[in-house]
């Protein structure tokens, strides 16, 4: 009985931290942007199911190979992400948040009106040629698509982090978000890598949206991804790409655990109101979050 | 006067399209010089920096008359970061260091106009070799240094796009007399070592006149009074209102009460 029990917490905690580390990557689109650009993206699980749907149509067509629709999906979301920068934000640079947050509130009700405006609400499948053979670690079993998502979280969270800490352009980016007009004078294109952090969101959001699209199905539901990155960033920190990927974890882990032991009592739900309440709480003790940059006061 | 490495010639600002704040202001840095722009809070000393830089558009203002060179080349109405390209590094009043970047890392976001990452190596230990102290922090998160420290990183990140000209702003601002002396003997060793062309501007008038070779005084967004350092300082109102000396030299004493009742002799 206390075997069963064990293992039955066990692979409530796998699965919670391989989906949580799929949020994290998702998370990471909002963090970047956040970071680079001081801009709060509402819409980004309306991005993910953008791709979704991308990736989705291109995969529809006859002989077209999966990679094909990936590739697709990446170069929409980057041209989209940077056609949104340079017509919708750009004109509201230096305009209080309040207006660059309703933008993008008012963007995600547009694309989530798009698909059944024009491909139909219905759900569309996708399915990545990875077999249905379950992943087996102990006593836990993962789906195929949730290792593939596990590994492409790691490999790219792992990539951002190199580029920020590492690399010159990183280093500039972080400059530029630290202080955009000192970032000005030292010879640094600001708007050109606020750009780039919108591509970077890009490219993580048709990530996202291949991921989740072929474990969930591609419709507008997909969008409702985007309600977990929320939670995920208050708890790391907003502009923390550790944040992003801790957060991503604990949100997984606390949904996953919530859902196994009390959903049988309450009859569900506690999946999306668990990292709600845990949000919550935070704010009240640690609004910067765990890894958030705090302003720096010198006395 | 030698080669005029900075030209600005008779230059308005406006701020907001409706503000008028420099009000025909012209002023020369001669190659390898220091040169000092005295004046009050809000006279526009820093407005005149920020439209060499180009930082102005960033705050809606714009020159709207006059012109502004960098050796032949007009540089007015250039983006920011284009002007750096050509040369012109600013130092921000308030050291402005990035304070969640290290200090390293400030160095390598201000040598970002580098094409090479070797150069940019060689910027870092070029830098670290006229302030060890940088070298000692430079793992450290900036905002944390002292204030001493981030003026020294502030001007060693001005020198990492290794600049012609450089425009300081109020680096003495906030800083212990001993820290502005160390820091000003080695903007003074940098003058003379990398042929750099310094635009000062200063509130401490004494330490400025001291460094300059030649200096301009500024009020209400014009220039009232120019010349070399040494005229400047022997000039009674400079010394009345910008020195706080009296006419026999010692310092000024509060008890006398009629200092205030003396005008100043240009018009403002």
């Amino acid at each position: 009985m206390m075997i069963d029990e064990l293992s039955f917490a066990f692979s409530l905690v796998v699965s919670g931290l391989s989906i949580g580390l799929m949020y994290s990557l998702i998370a990471l689109g909002f963090v970047l942007v956040y970071k680079a650009t001081d801009a709060i993206n509402f819409a980004q699980g309306e991005f993910v199911m953008l791709a979704g749907f991308v990736a989705a149509g291109v995969a529809a067509v006859e002989g077209m190979p999966i990679l094909a629709a990936i590739i697709a999906a990446v170069a929409v979301m980057v041209l989209f992400s940077f056609a949104l920068e340079r017509v919708v934000l750009r004109p509201l640079l230096g305009r209080p948040i309040v207006a660059v947050i309703m933008a993008t509130i008012g963007l995600g009700a547009i694309l989530r009106g798009l698909p059944p405006l024009t491909v139909g609400g219905q759900t569309q499948s996708l399915s990545l040629p990875i077999g249905d053979e379950p992943f087996v670690i102990g006593p836990a079993v993962l789906p195929p698509i949730q290792v593939v998502g596990v590994i492409v979280s790691l490999l790219f969270l792992g990539a951002f982090t190199w580029f920020f800490l590492k690399s010159r352009m990183g280093v500039a980016m972080r400059a530029v978000a630290d202080n955009q007009q000192v970032a000005m004078a030292m010879g640094i294109n600001v708007q050109r890598y606020f750009a780039l952090a919108w591509a970077m969101a890009g490219i993580v959001s048709a990530l996202g949206g291949v991921i989740w699209g072929s474990m969930l199905g591609v419709d507008t539901h997909l969008a409702l991804v985007g309600l977990k990155v929320f939670p995920v960033v208050i708890l790391g920190g907003l502009d923390s790409i550790v944040g992003a990927v801790i957060g991503g974890l604990i949100v997984g882990v606390v949904e996953s655990i919530a859902a196994g032991y009390l959903d049988p009592f309450v009859g569900g739900g506690t999946k999306d109101f668990a990292p709600y309440v845990l949000m919550i709480v935070m704010l009240m003790f640690k609004p910067y979050g765990l890894f958030g940059q705090r302003r720096i006061e010198r006395v | 006067m030698g080669f005029s490495m900075l030209t600005i010639n008779n230059i308005e600002v406006v701020y907001d399209k409706v503000i008028l704040v420099l009000k025909g202001v012209s002023l020369n840095v001669a190659k390898g010089t220091i040169t000092t722009l005295l004046g009050a809070n809000g006279a526009g000393k820093t407005t005149t920096l920020k439209a060499i830089s180009g930082v102005l558009r960033t705050e809606r203002g714009e020159v709207t008359k006059g012109s502004i060179q960098l050796g032949d080349r007009r540089i007015d109405g250039m983006r920011p970061f284009d002007v750096t390209y050509l040369g012109i590094a600013q130092v921000f009043e308030g050291r402005r260091v990035f304070e969640h970047l290290t200090t390293e890392e400030n160095l390598i976001a201000g040598g970002h106009v580098l094409r090479e990452k070797g150069t940019v190596r060689e910027g870092i230990e070029r830098v670290y070799a006229y302030f060890p102290r940088l070298k000692e922090r430079r793992n450290q998160q900036s905002g944390y240094l002292s204030g001493g420290e981030q003026q020294m990183l502030a001007i060693g990140r001005a020198l990492m796009s290794r600049p012609t000209v450089m425009l300081l702003d109020e680096p003495s601002l906030g800083l212990a007399p001993m820290l502005v002396e160390e820091i000003f003997g080695i903007v003074h060793k940098l003058v003379a070592d990398e042929k750099l062309s310094v635009l000062l501007v200063e509130q401490n008038a004494a330490m400025a006149l001291e460094v300059a070779e030649h200096g301009y005084v500024m009020e209400n967004g014009r220039i009232v009074l120019e010349g070399s350092a040494a005229s400047l300082r022997e000039n009674s109102d400079i010394r009345e209102f910008y020195l706080g000396l009296n006419e026999v030299g010692s310092r000024k004493s509060y008890r006398d009460v009629k200092h205030y009742k003396r005008r100043k002799r240009w018009l403002s």
